[in-house]
């Protein structure tokens, strides 16, 4: 992985590219790469002479929520406190240290990710990541669809799943689901249509869904 | 008026056949039922294999698999129907000259099978067209095909041709074409036919 992002970083002047590691058993550590310079990395890894990687095998997009992160600070204050003297109603500053939860969102973003291969020289999977500014208003990537032609229907299938807008892409239109369809399936957040009326033999969540119908026609 | 079943066996004995209109006109519908080319999924695989030399299903009348929907008399809905299909379902439905029948062979034409709970899957064909026979299986073997077959040829045998009960096609207040039903922003609309199908009261503890 190294020396992809070193041959990339050569070759494309200018791109950014960070190593993001998998701690799973595969290893399958991914590249996230930029905006700006997406395209032309894309054709340097498929047109180098050792990478050689030139069949997009698949596109997907995974989706990360907004994370609220709550976190425990010790903060010293000085609060005035009343204190039990002789006189009654006198107030003196006394420091004292709290623990206090601070809570910040950290926002989520939407991800395409590429695995890519080489038929020449048999290797791979090179896995690489685009990744978008949030997911709700800034949810445009560039399409690398001119630079590997599988990508086109994988990216209308991830355009139409999650609401990654591509530009750049030839025919971006809803591939699986209806033109007129508004949700985006895929995401963490998708409420199901509620046509669920009755489960024979119902189970965990499926249960709690039809016990909602019972008794309504 | 049926015809007394001993009487009928002694004069054919003598060379004579009697018979009643309604018998006659059974018999010809059921025995050369054609079905329509529609296949969905993995169903339609066996559909195609039960058409095959094995298990010839043109013993049983459906001699030819017509394109067309209006020289069609029957719809084998096999295979996953989702919900971008549905429409074009239905209106193949419509499209098909009375008298028409419709067998759901498989669970996802049943109830949406092992994907119900997929974002484009139909839970059941029968939420927006009037279905005859039910086959379950994933997918259902060949035979059990064309034991479906011969439960609709025993249904059409009893239909009768004048009163209440009679058959669609023979019935002028009875609808033959169904709502086709629209393309909504997150779900079919209308999501089940009333006229067609109500949800069965299932009580779950």
């Amino acid at each position: 992985m190294e020396e992809t992002k070193a041959a990339i970083e050569r070759a494309v002047p200018g791109a950014v590219v960070t190593v993001i590691p998998n701690a799973s058993p595969s290893g399958q550590h991914s590249l996230l790469i930029g905006e700006e310079h997406a395209v032309a990395i894309g054709t340097f890894l498929r047109d180098d002479a050792e990478l050689a990687l030139d069949f997009l095998s698949n596109v997907t997009g995974v989706d990360y929520l907004d994370k609220e992160i709550a976190e425990k600070v010790k903060v010293t204050r000085r609060v005035p406190k009343a204190v039990d003297g002789a006189e009654p109603n006198q107030v003196q500053m006394v420091e004292e240290t709290v623990e206090e939860t601070r809570k910040h969102t950290q926002p989520g973003y939407l991800e395409a990710v590429y695995h890519l291969y080489s038929v020449s020289k048999k290797h791979g999977p090179v896995v690489i990541r685009q990744r978008t500014a949030n997911r709700s208003d800034q949810v445009e990537l560039p399409s690398l669809t001119s630079v590997w032609r599988s990508a086109e229907f994988q990216e209308r299938e991830v355009f139409d799943l999650f609401g990654i807008v591509f530009k750049g892409h030839p025919d971006l239109r809803r591939i699986l689901m209806w033109d007129e369809f508004k949700d985006y399936p895929m995401r963490r957040d998708y409420v199901e249509p509620d046509d669920f009326e009755y489960e024979p033999t119902a189970h965990d969540q499926v249960l709690k869904r039809a016990q909602e119908h019972e008794g309504r026609v | 008026m049926a015809v007394d079943e001993n009487l009928k066996i002694e004069l054919g004995k003598q060379g004579v056949f009697v018979t009643t209109i309604q018998e006659l006109y059974n018999w010809g519908r059921r025995s050369s039922i054609w079905p329509m080319q529609f296949g969905l999924a993995c169903c339609a695989i066996e559909m195609i294999a039960t058409t095959m030399a094995r298990y010839d299903l043109a013993r049983f009348g459906s001699e030819v698999f017509r394109p067309s929907p209006r020289q069609a008399d029957m719809m084998i809905i096999s295979g996953t129907v989702t919900k971008k299909m549905a429409p074009q379902v239905v209106r193949l439905y419509n499209q098909m000259a009375e008298p028409k029948y419709v067998i759901a062979m498989g669970a996802c034409a049943i109830s949406g099978g092992p994907f119900k709970q997929g974002y484009n899957v139909l839970k059941g064909i029968d939420r927006y067209i009037p279905v005859d026979v039910h086959i379950p299986g994933c997918p259902p073997r060949p035979e059990a095909l064309i034991q479906a077959f011969m439960t609709l040829q025993k249904k059409i045998d009893a239909q009768h041709l004048t009163g209440e009960d009679r058959p669609r096609h023979l019935d002028a207040n009875a609808p033959g074409e169904f709502q086709v039903p629209e393309f909504g922003e997150h779900d079919l609309e209308p999501s089940s036919n009333a006229g067609v199908w109500q949800p069965p009261l299932v009580t779950i503890k």
